[in-house]
């Protein structure tokens, strides 16, 4: 557990795949698909990120403490987005 | 139980309230991503001021969204991904004993992240050029300028705490590069290079979601 050598082909692999999703969401917002865009938009940015995450930050081989606080961390930004949002747009009250 | 020094080598870089290296890579490894976790939320709030804001106010948010320069943030995309890539291959090179491709990389990191910053300025002269900025002079070519203008503070807040965020990771690979230039790491020992990765990683990972966000709503119109 201590040193993991990730290959630097990864590397690279996750690099190209990061750069072609970035030219995916860029194009794909040009086109009117209605609600459909932000939800493509948002999935895009999850995957590049978990990519990230996993490979460049090393999560995949980290211990699973290390799962525990990076989940823990995604799940209190989960509460903090749904729970204000589920308030706040079911009040009917949209003004400043 | 500690009685055994003699049996494991002397390790400069160990400090005497761990067992052994392996223990204490794990113990700093693991604050970082406590300390990103606060990171996540520290940037959650103006996420949920974002997002809650963006669904009240789709038309204009939509509209102010399109007067940024998708070409430049998309190339600023690249630009970070591409600097995440070689602060990836820097801790390789790290782990594996190579000083002069540690530093290359160190240096290349910062490199693009100055373009990134760079670029970051360019966007915010056209801003301020177009009367953009809330609180000087704000101007908006819209039926609802104010709600434009909470458009343009998020955009501010969030893509400035970004850029500040950048300006702290430089600073901390300068630290990294010196330390480096004077042969402080080793492939037993360069935890600092690692955190430091997290944290690039993370200010990368940051952006991955404000540029759809900011750059890429309703931009079909």
């Amino acid at each position: 557990m201590e040193h993991v050598i990730v290959p630097r082909s990864t590397y690279y692999t996750i690099f190209a795949v990061l750069v072609v999703m970035t030219g995916v969401t860029t194009g794909v917002a040009f086109f009117d698909l209605g609600l459909a865009n932000p939800v493509i938009a948002l999935s895009i940015a999850v995957f590049k990120a978990s990519l990230v995450v996993l490979f460049f930050m090393h999560l995949k081989y980290r211990s699973r403490l290390t799962w525990v606080v990076a989940g823990a961390a995604v799940f209190w930004l989960g509460i903090l987005l749904v729970l204000i949002l589920s308030d706040y747009t079911t009040r009917g009250w949209a003004w400043f | 139980m500690h009685d055994d020094k003699t049996a494991s080598p002397y390790e400069p870089a160990l400090k005497h309230h761990f067992d052994d290296l392996g223990q204490q890579h794990e113990a700093a490894m693991l604050g970082m991503w406590l300390f990103l976790g606060t990171e996540l939320l520290f940037f959650g709030g103006l996420f949920t001021a974002y997002m809650l804001y963006r669904v009240w106010y789709p038309e204009t948010f939509g509209a102010a969204s399109r007067t940024l320069d998708i070409t430049l943030g998309a190339v600023n995309t690249m630009v970070l991904i591409t600097s995440s890539l070689t602060m990836a291959l820097a801790v390789h090179a790290a782990a594996t004993d190579e000083r002069r491709k540690l530093m290359a990389f160190l240096a290349a990191t910062m490199v693009l992240g100055a373009v990134f910053l760079g670029i970051k300025g360019i966007e915010y002269h056209h801003k301020f050029v177009e009367h953009h900025i809330p609180g000087f002079g704000f101007q908006f070519e819209g039926p609802a300028p104010e709600r434009a203008n909470l458009f343009f503070s998020l955009y501010f807040a969030m893509t400035g705490l970004h850029a500040l965020h950048m300006i702290i990771g430089l600073g901390i690979m300068t630290v990294m590069l010196i330390m480096a230039w004077r042969g402080r790491f080793s492939a037993r020992w360069h935890t600092p290079i690692e955190i430091s990765g997290l944290y690039w990683h993370f200010v990368d990972i940051v952006w991955i979601f404000l540029f759809p966000l900011l750059y890429l709503v309703d931009r079909h119109r």
